[in-house]
């Protein structure tokens, strides 16, 4: 499996993402994003950081980078693009994803571990996890807050394209668990043919027992477990 | 061509939560300002460009908005022409 972290001048995420990457047995490289052509990778993923320092909105001004045109193609093709933290607000800046990402209501940049609920496990990313499975991970971010109007809240929900809630340790679904004021606790979600995931928590972070948990582990075998069986 | 100062107002959608908003709300009711009923915080955006004519002038200026400035999801916009004589000076 051959997969491109993309860097964006403000990503802090990419090495966290490059190692968990690397972990799983996947051939990883960097991609700049100024980089054309995306030829030959089975995945890309899109890092946390502070891309373009958020300057006008978190993910504004990275989803025009030259390497997004690539990226829009690559998953228009059916291709697996996993976009975390600001990687998320980018793939919803891009359109790869609806709604977006605003301050979190509780005023404050909430940066610990939270629990989140595995709602859907027919996903290229999430098919190690049981369904209801409680996962525990880090969050870092300011602008987590999932907003989108109801019409699309609905289809979301029909659609079963929710695939992470925030939830308590025990996996029941609360204001106090929902850390960033989250519309239906809405932790991460795919696009319509479900090859594109976005998540605010960070699976990357959550890799070794030295880092607290090992729950991110099943993101990324769950990609390279479904990459060997698919040819894109 | 003609040169024209737009000023852009981007401002949070009705009904959408405004952190920001709430945080000045509260900074000023506790400064005594006890009256105050709702804070909504938005950004002004100033931009020079050269165009024909102020309609020109103006749908530049709502395309920037609808191509990047504003996030239609979370964000109303309204453009206007300010005046068009003097540049901004950095």
């Amino acid at each position: 499996m051959r997969v491109g972290v993309v860097t964006f001048p403000g990503s802090n995420c990419d090495y966290d993402l490059y190692k968990a990457a690397q972990q799983i047995g996947a051939k990883v490289e960097f991609i700049w994003h100024r980089q054309k052509n995306l030829d030959g990778y089975d995945a890309l993923m899109l890092p946390g950081g502070f891309s373009y320092g958020d300057y006008l909105r978190a993910g504004a001004i990275a989803r025009i980078s030259p390497v997004m045109e690539d990226i829009v193609g690559f998953a228009e093709k059916g291709g697996p693009v996993l976009g975390i933290c600001n990687g998320f607000q980018i793939l919803c800046e891009a359109g790869l994803l609806p709604g977006a990402l605003v301050r979190n209501d509780s005023l404050r940049f909430e940066s610990k571990d939270i629990h989140l609920r595995v709602e859907q496990t027919d996903t290229p990313f999430t098919s190690e996890y049981q369904k209801g499975q409680t996962l525990r991970m880090p969050i870092a971010h300011g602008e987590g807050n999932y907003e989108a109007d109801d019409q699309l809240l609905e289809e979301l929900e029909a659609e079963k394209r929710v695939v992470f809630r925030y939830a308590s340790s025990d996996g029941e679904l609360s204001d106090e668990a929902n850390p960033n004021g989250s519309k239906n606790s809405i932790a991460g979600l795919t696009n319509k043919s479900g090859n594109v995931l976005g998540m605010m928590p960070h699976p990357e972070r959550a890799m070794e027992e030295i880092l607290g948990s090992t729950d991110g582990v099943g993101v990324f075998l769950s990609l390279a477990t479904n990459l060997s069986t698919v040819v894109l | 061509m003609n040169h024209f100062r737009m000023e852009i107002l981007v401002k949070p959608r009705p009904g959408l939560l405004d952190p920001q908003g709430k945080a000045i709300h509260h900074a000023l009711r506790s400064l005594g300002w006890s009256d105050t009923q709702n804070v909504r915080v938005g950004k002004a955006i100033y931009i020079d460009l050269e165009a024909e004519d102020s309609d020109t002038a103006l749908e530049t200026a709502q395309a920037m908005c609808r191509k990047i400035l504003a996030n239609p999801v979370t964000e109303d916009f309204e453009v206007s022409i300010v005046e068009n004589t003097e540049r901004i000076t950095a």
